[in-house]
């Protein structure tokens, strides 16, 4: 082994330790910042008070505003998978003339519908059809922008399910809608999982549209908007709440995944002998 | 359990490409029937089609008495094994067999009853509980027939049953299958590509070939006389020798050789006709001295068989085959002459047995 040979593993390991700091570092902050009494942008040993904890659960809106957040995610999420296990199977397994030409156009304007770009029309709309400061009106507007990709996802998924399972059940007289429920639900069980963990990754994490939408009442603000109110008088950050309403606010998102991961992670299947 | 008939059946794909032409076909109830051909050749759309998992553009699909041609795949009461066996990888075995009888909305307990019943009577009674994932391709299969007998159909169509298991398990599984059909005594029609699958174990069978049907028959018609010459180049497991001919007289002329005009063609031929002369290598004699009324050549290739060779002797400008008898194989090099048996060669005119 060379002296330069040696130089470049510990250049190499050094890269990799400051990579890792770089993203292990906020995330540190995130555990320790909670459980400090005076919390600045360092990471320091925190002194174990719940105070900050008590600070938040007298926050008129911090506890309100996470179950708005689960309202909202699960809502769309049911509607993605619902819909999207619907179109995709169909346009999957039915021979369509342009089909893929309409998939690529949802696709791109799926990303329009729920971007900066239609933010009035959308707000008209909703006031039009009087969706303003509700709920439902979010988690439609939310499905219809997720709809595209998860339509492209797991028509994707279902490409790859050979079809002689679907025309099995169908030999021995099962209609469409028990084949749909006895076979490809359970089929693409992993898929519609994905689906709806992403879809509620996406809801929960959005800020324009609850913000846009639901704008004249704190009281039916996701979690998303409410952090962004988490200010002293004096107009600076205030740590303390900031903090702590971070950690509880990445807690859900994090246990969903752990539980998901768990039950329907990648899986063997049978009963196909390729 | 009932006869299966097509009447002029006929399937156009959107593309124009005609992969049934006017197909009849009967097949009288209780038959073990194969539909046998190469790759493409429209065997697996005629299955689907009767399956009805296929419509047919034209013609008639009869099953029994009921005209069935217009009826959804559930309702024409038949029984389908795919050649993935298709079985349902979130079900265990028993609700996997239970299947088409919980369509038929059956109660829980009875099903599984009938299900232990022919899980049972297939060996599989110690495997009742586990996911097709953890069985072998020989205890799929077997899941997978279990299902079609659950259903009590009129008739079995199965897919390639025998082509996803391995060389040794396929010889097992063809003698269990044709004891099974047997026993049972439901019309069955497969389809196999492998024309020893199908002499072995159909009642009849249809050899196809570009959507048409070339020959019906039983096995040993359709080995012992094809009717033209692509069947007969299509069976058996060493290809039939097809020679060009011309009419002498009252013998042939074969690679300069002087043959005897097969007995079936006796009178049929006319002088200077030029034909081709088949005759399966298992249908020659061999001997190492001249003879007369044979194929005189040198051999070139000597393959073991096991209980027997076959040898490729060259004659003039062509070669022909001939199946030899263990320990009396010559080596190559050697002179070798091949007296083919009067009742057993055929001559094809334009393609066309001459009989």
């Amino acid at each position: 082994m060379t002296a330069r040979h040696v130089a470049g593993r510990i250049g190499f390991y050094t890269v990799i330790a400051l990579v890792l700091a770089f993203f292990s570092i906020p995330l540190l902050w995130l555990a320790t910042a909670p459980f400090t009494s005076d919390p600045t942008y360092e990471v320091s040993l925190p002194d174990l008070t719940l105070a900050n904890f008590q600070a938040i659960l007298e926050h008129p809106y911090a506890l309100g505003s996470l179950y708005n957040s689960l309202i909202l995610s699960v809502g769309t999420a049911l509607l993605v998978v619902l819909f999207a296990a619907l179109a995709a199977y169909a346009l999957s397994r039915v021979r369509v003339p342009g089909r893929d030409v309409l998939l690529y156009t949802l696709l791109l304007l799926s990303s329009i519908i729920t971007g900066t770009a239609a933010m009035v029309p959308i707000f008209q709309l909703a006031v039009e059809l009087q969706l303003i400061d509700t709920h439902l009106g979010v988690i439609l507007i939310l499905t219809g922008g997720l709809l595209p990709a998860a339509i492209f996802m797991l028509k994707d998924f279902m490409d790859t399910t050979p079809k002689s399972y679907e025309e099995s059940a169908r030999v021995f007289g099962a209609s469409p809608l028990q084949i749909v429920r006895h076979v490809v639900v359970p089929l693409v069980r992993p898929g519609l999982a994905t689906i709806a963990v992403w879809a509620v990754a996406n809801v929960w994490g959005n800020f324009l549209m609850p913000y846009l939408l639901l704008g004249s009442d704190p009281e039916y603000q996701p979690s998303a908007v409410i952090i962004y109110t988490l200010y002293t008088e004096g107009g600076q950050a205030n740590l303390q709440l900031l903090s702590t309403f971070g950690l509880l606010y990445s807690i859900p998102v994090v246990l969903m995944y752990l539980f998901v991961s768990k039950k329907y992670g990648f899986r063997f299947h049978g009963g196909i002998k390729r | 359990m009932s006869a299966i008939e097509l009447r002029s059946l006929t399937k156009v794909y959107p593309g124009g490409v005609r992969a049934l032409d006017a197909l009849d076909l009967e097949i009288p109830d209780g038959e073990f029937f194969a539909l046998l051909g190469p790759s493409g050749c429209g065997k697996t759309t005629l299955l689907r089609t009767i399956a009805g998992l296929e419509t047919a553009t034209s013609g008639q699909v009869v099953l029994g008495e009921r005209d069935v041609t217009g009826l959804q795949p559930g309702a024409r009461d038949l029984a389908m094994v795919f050649q993935d066996y298709a079985l349902f990888p979130h079900m265990d075995v028993t609700d996997n067999i239970a299947y088409p009888l919980r369509i038929k909305k059956v109660a829980k307990a009875p099903r599984a009853a009938k299900a232990r019943e022919v899980g049972e009577r297939l060996g599989l009674d110690q495997l009742m509980d586990r996911r097709p994932g953890q069985l072998s391709g020989g205890q799929q299969q077997r899941v997978a027939l279990a299902r079609v007998m659950a259903t009590q159909a009129q008739a079995f169509l199965f897919d390639e049953p025998l082509s996803n298991l391995d060389a040794r398990l396929r010889l097992e599984a063809r003698t269990f299958l044709k004891r099974l059909q047997r026993e049972l005594g439901v019309t069955t029609v497969f389809v196999t590509h492998d024309q020893a699958e199908a002499l072995a174990m159909a009642d009849r069978m249809a050899v196809m070939e570009a959507g048409h049907i070339r020959q019906i028959g039983t096995p040993a018609e359709v080995f012992q006389r094809p009717a033209n010459t692509f069947v007969a180049s299509f069976i058996g497991s060493t290809p039939m020798n097809l020679l060009d001919a011309v009419v002498r007289g009252d013998s042939l002329e074969v690679a300069g050789c002087k043959l005897a005009v097969p007995s079936a063609a006796t009178g049929l031929l006319t002088d200077g006709e030029r034909l081709v002369y088949g005759v399966r290598p298992e249908y020659m004699a061999y001997s190492a001295e001249p003879v007369e009324g044979a194929l005189g050549g040198k051999v070139s290739i000597v393959e073991n068989l096991g209980a027997s060779h076959l040898v490729t002797l060259e004659v003039g400008e062509t070669v022909t085959q001939v199946v030899v008898p263990e320990g009396r194989e010559p080596s190559p090099g050697d002179d070798g002459y091949a007296v083919p048996r009067e009742d057993r060669a055929l001559v094809y005119r334009d393609g066309e047995l001459v009989a």
